[in-house]
């Protein structure tokens, strides 16, 4: 016998007890609009094969990984440089989770600009809600996993939201933590939510979600005024695929096949050159010298708590996500039919192009986080010379106590150092000298009242530098009900 | 073996029964596996929330003695956590921040920002604790200067006994639940 017949004999011994190479082909067959068969149809099954892969990496880390907070993070070091291939397949499942959160996204907004969650495709649309979620769990976790200085402090900020729920806040803490402080308990719920818990619904989920697709039929090319009535448009996607229709096998399968090679390409190339991702430092609370920050996809978020007006805090951080993920649940029952035409939605387009531009532009915030201070600006940052030439020695006092007094930690000279408060480049043309010493000695807006810190004599000699920072074409600022000075009046008529 | 062959089906013929006995046995199916699953998700769900429980997790603790802490500065001190686990590791090293005043007059404050509990840093030039995260800033009394942090530092209860300073500690403070 040849292989060629054996093979074929063991697949039907198994179909005659199996049964299921007819649902099997009828599934690989059913057919799909022929317009539906685009490169604009590709990316749910790439998020798809991405997320096999995932798994399979997952698999492999956890065969090395130490889940426990005293082993966690030299496991992770012996995985980048000891276990041979290690720092591959971190860097795998790092970018791949990365990749996976970038193509759920671009898949969510194909669907939503296509109209494809609407009537009958509303479950779809909530299963799929339900995997972004778990997506960002597992990106959420699986941060908290890579357990360095991020992922401790990251923990911090987490109970210090949670912490901001109305009287059980404290509970709530304990609970997320698994007890009093961030500590073995912490890294073992994490583990657990990780590695067991939003897998196993990802995996319910997804076959939901696949289910549904096969069973209700992949969305058709939206027409502009074609409406979708909720009694006519199962008869009109019947007809449609009847008389227009294509197996999705290979027809469409074969698209989505060739974007599936392309990116799992791509991924493999950006983790082997890119590397793994981190970690960064041990996660040992005593080392305060930290600049936490979240990963790139959470970012925004970062950005959002940094930029909110502080009497909102509290309400929005603990209302603005169930608001916004019920939003997001409630989309398809807001505007099930009607026009699915994104050239026929202008509401619906705005919305999209505005969600991500809110994002991105916070995302670009938060890279470089413009609010939090330069906590070595005041000694690691160079006073710029021509600050410094031709001063009296009282500026030159002033000009060392700006960086003796961290004032460089918030603001900048020359470009370098924080930017939470206004560069002090130009702050004679802004400022009398009057109002500059009311500034510092009271403080305002943003910027703590340095009245008891500073001695009179330290405040005149910023003051006196400060007067000095104007550009030579321009002159220092005045009080606009004292008379100009003799040489300036022959300038007015 | 290779033709074609029917899918086994199962058999069809299932015996009649009394109905009045068969509604009777399925609500009491469905009654016991009530109580049981009442039975099982009690223990567990009390073992997953075991951490909410009100429990003690507040001791004293020494940082030290005082020589540690000279006057009218702000010194870093760390203290092994009071309730923990063997591999809780480095993570149950927690640092504060001790500013005597002068004599016995200290204060304690946690190294948690008030805002989102980043770690803030104490500038002995300025006098100030700042935050890395968002810009928030205390003064050395720890009462908040400027920026999004909505109230003062969290400060530990304190004692000074044997020549040592002593903290009430425990757990992470948030707003939730400050310290004292
Ligand atoms: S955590 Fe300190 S200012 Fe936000």
């Amino acid at each position: 016998m040849s292989l060629r017949q054996i093979a074929r004999d063991v697949g039907a011994w198994l179909d005659h007890r199996l049964g299921l190479s007819g649902p099997i082909i009828e599934a690989a067959e059913h057919p799909v609009p022929r317009s539906s068969a685009s490169w604009w149809y590709v990316f749910g099954s790439a998020a798809f094969a991405v997320m096999v892969l995932q798994f399979i990496t997952g698999l492999c880390l956890a065969t090395v990984y130490a889940p426990s907070a005293d082993r966690a993070w030299q496991s992770l070091l012996y995985l980048n440089y000891d276990q041979p291939l290690g720092w591959f397949i971190r860097a795998m499942h790092g970018w791949g989770s990365n990749f996976m959160i970038g193509l759920v996204c671009i898949h969510m907004a194909q669907v939503f600009l296509f109209g494809a969650y609407k009537y009958p495709r509303e479950l779809t649309w909530v299963a799929g809600v339900v995997l972004l979620l778990a997506t960002l769990g597992m990106a959420f976790t699986g941060q908290v996993l890579r357990f360095d200085q991020d992922a401790y402090w990251g923990l911090g900020i987490g109970a210090a939201i949670a912490g901001r729920t109305p009287f059980i806040g404290g509970r709530v803490v304990k609970m997320i933590l698994g007890g009093p402080i961030i500590a073995g308990e912490t890294l073992s719920r994490f583990f657990t939510l990780h590695v067991f818990v939003i897998p196993g619904l990802l995996i319910a989920f997804v076959g939901l979600h696949l289910f549904l697709v096969l069973r209700l039929g992949i969305n058709e090319w939206p027409m502009p005024g074609r409406l979708v009535k909720r009694d006519t448009y199962l008869a009109q996607y019947h007809e449609l695929v009847s008389k227009d229709g294509e197996p999705f096998f290979p027809f469409a399968a074969q698209k989505d096949l060739v974007f599936i090679g392309l990116i799992i390409a791509a991924l493999v190339v950006t983790a082997a050159v890119m590397g793994p991702i981190g970690p960064n430092g041990e996660p040992d609370p005593a080392i305060i010298e930290t600049v936490p920050r979240p990963d790139f996809f959470f970012l925004w978020l970062f950005s959002v708590f940094a930029l909110l007006p502080p009497w909102t805090e509290t309400f929005l951080m603990l209302t603005g996500p169930v608001a916004a993920i019920g939003l997001l649940f409630l989309v398809p029952f807001i505007s099930g039919t009607g026009e699915k035409s994104y050239r026929r939605r202008p509401v619906s387009v705005m919305i999209l192009v505005l969600s991500f531009m809110t994002i991105g532009i916070l995302i670009y915030l938060g890279t470089y986080s413009p609010w939090s201070p330069h906590m070595e600006a005041w000694s690691s940052v160079p006073t710029p010379v021509d600050y410094v030439s031709g001063r009296t020695p009282l500026e030159l006092q002033g000009a060392v106590l700006i960086q003796a007094k961290q004032c460089r930690n918030c603001h900048a000279l020359g470009g370098q150092g924080g930017m939470r408060g206004p560069a002090l480049d130009r702050t004679a043309t802004r400022l009398t000298p009057d109002q500059i010493v009311r500034q510092i000695v009271q403080g305002g807006g943003n910027m703590p009242a340095y009245g008891r810190n500073l001695t009179p004599a330290e405040v005149n000699a910023i003051v006196a530098f400060l007067a000095t920072m104007h550009p030579a074409h321009q002159p220092p600022a005045r009080l606009a009900a004292r008379p100009q000075r003799p040489e300036q009046t022959d300038a007015s008529p | 073996m290779s033709e074609a062959v029917k899918p086994l089906q199962p058999s069809e013929a299932t015996p009649e029964k009394p109905v009045s006995r068969r509604v009777f046995l399925l609500k009491l199916g469905i009654l016991l596996n009530a109580i049981a699953a009442a039975l099982f998700a009690v223990p567990v769900i009390g073992y997953l929330a075991s951490p909410m429980r009100k429990f003690a997790w507040m001791s004293w603790i020494s940082l030290g003695p005082l020589e540690n802490f000279p006057e009218s500065q702000t010194r870093l001190a760390t203290y092994r956590n009071p309730y923990t686990k063997p591999w809780d590791g480095m993570t149950a090293n927690i640092p504060c921040w001790v500013r005597r005043e002068h004599g016995d007059n200290f204060r304690v404050f946690a190294i948690n920002c008030t805002h989102l509990g980043c770690p803030v840093r104490w500038f002995p030039e300025s006098e100030l604790f700042m935050c890395p995260c968002h810009g928030g800033v205390f003064y050395s009394d720890g009462e908040r200067a400027s920026g999004p942090p909505p109230r003062a530092l969290y400060q530990y209860s304190h004692k000074v006994e044997n020549g040592q300073l002593w903290i009430k500690a425990g757990q992470l403070p948030t707003l939730g639940e400050p310290l004292a």
